[in-house]
């Protein structure tokens, strides 16, 4: 009787410590099966996820910012305006903790593409980028035409965004901050208008940043 | 003896009436402030966050007492007409625009200035409608 109480017991720490090394972020988007040759000349399945696509933006500088800034690190993507004045101010407030709590991890950056492609021209994005108060190499504020942003929000990061004659902005948008690994799959979504949703996506940068280790 | 009675009786009726007269304006200004409280939570936290303290510098805090003391007047015509003048809040200069909320009634507009001028750690009282009425007037 004791000893099946005991092997019970040692069952259960098993479990609890299977279960919090090995946890994962899930990966979004579509996938594919493909066949590889692998080295041995054998023919393996393997998956293919959806990834972020190369892009080329205007940054805050006016320099160009491609996918090479991200190379080998994670980073949180969002979609904004700067006079935007719903959602957009608190999704920012929110991310600004999170650029807080990662200020000092080179591995961790930040990108936000603005859908005024009219009037958010770089030196706008640069004002209010020292106005919110971050480090901009770290935080890159980029600008793009309609053409370029959009369909890369719709498609590759899943963000609905679009002009609207009805909002009294002139645009409309999600708040989705977009959590992307080094392999530049999606790993995360997360409401940034809502607190809760972003102290969870500080706790799936850790585990992210784990897992890529 | 009687006169004694009829004294008293008296005063206590005056005193319940002043009594009940403050409490309605205690009532008044509570109902300002908790009306106020939903309409800051629609209309400006936002930008000026949960605990009045601002964004960066795109939004000011609303914490700097003296500065809403002083500007009193000019609050309902920020709000209504939005404003983008330069101001010193907290000893620091303020260059952002503030939109305009033209659909805010003149009775919104005092509730959230009580609102905001008795939270954060303001402490004004009331400013009533009418204020805000002649106050509106005089926008520049």
């Amino acid at each position: 009787m004791k000893k099946s109480y005991f092997s019970l017991l040692v069952l259960f720490i098993a479990t609890l410590a299977s279960c919090s090394n090995d946890k994962k972020l899930p990966i979004f988007g579509e996938r594919e099966a493909k066949i590889i040759k692998g080295a041995d000349g054998i023919d393996r399945i393997d998956t293919v996820y959806q990834t972020i696509p190369n892009f080329s933006f205007l940054n805050q500088d006016s320099t160009v910012l491609t996918q090479d800034a991200f190379k080998g690190k994670i980073y949180v993507a969002d979609f904004f305006f700067t006079s935007c004045t719903t959602i957009c101010p608190t999704m920012h407030r929110n991310l600004k903790t999170v650029y807080d709590d990662y200020k000092t991890n080179p591995d961790v950056m930040f990108l936000s593409h603005t859908i005024d492609f009219k009037y958010d021209k770089p030196s706008v994005l640069k004002k209010y980028a020292e106005k919110l108060g971050v480090d901009v190499a770290k935080w890159q504020f980029v600008y793009g035409s309609k053409d370029q942003v959009y369909p890369l929000a719709e498609k590759s990061y899943l963000v609905a965004v679009g002009e609207d004659n009805q909002s009294p902005d002139g645009y409309m948008h999600q708040g989705w901050l977009i959590l992307i690994d080094k392999q530049k799959r999606m790993r995360g979504a997360y409401d940034g208008t809502k607190a809760e949703q972003v102290e969870q996506l500080k706790k799936d940068i850790l585990i992210l940043l784990a897992e890529e280790k | 003896m009687r006169k004694n009675i009829i004294l008293a009786i008296f005063l206590t009726v005056i005193s319940a009436i002043i009594y009940a007269c403050q409490n309605a304006s205690e009532i008044e200004l509570s109902t300002y402030i908790s009306n106020g409280k939903d309409i800051y939570r629609a209309n400006c936290q936002n930008c000026h966050g949960e605990n009045g303290e601002g964004l960066g510098e795109l939004a000011p805090p609303l914490t700097d007492s003296v500065f809403l003391e002083k500007n009193k007047s000019k609050l309902a015509c920020y709000i209504k007409n939005g404003t983008d003048q330069p101001m010193v809040i907290n000893g620091k200069t303020y260059q952002g625009k503030m939109p305009a909320f033209p659909k805010l009634q003149t009775i919104d507009i005092a509730q959230v200035t009580v609102y905001i001028t008795n939270a954060f750690g303001n402490k004004q009282g009331m400013y009533k409608y009418e204020q805000v009425a002649k106050d509106l007037q005089e926008c520049k």
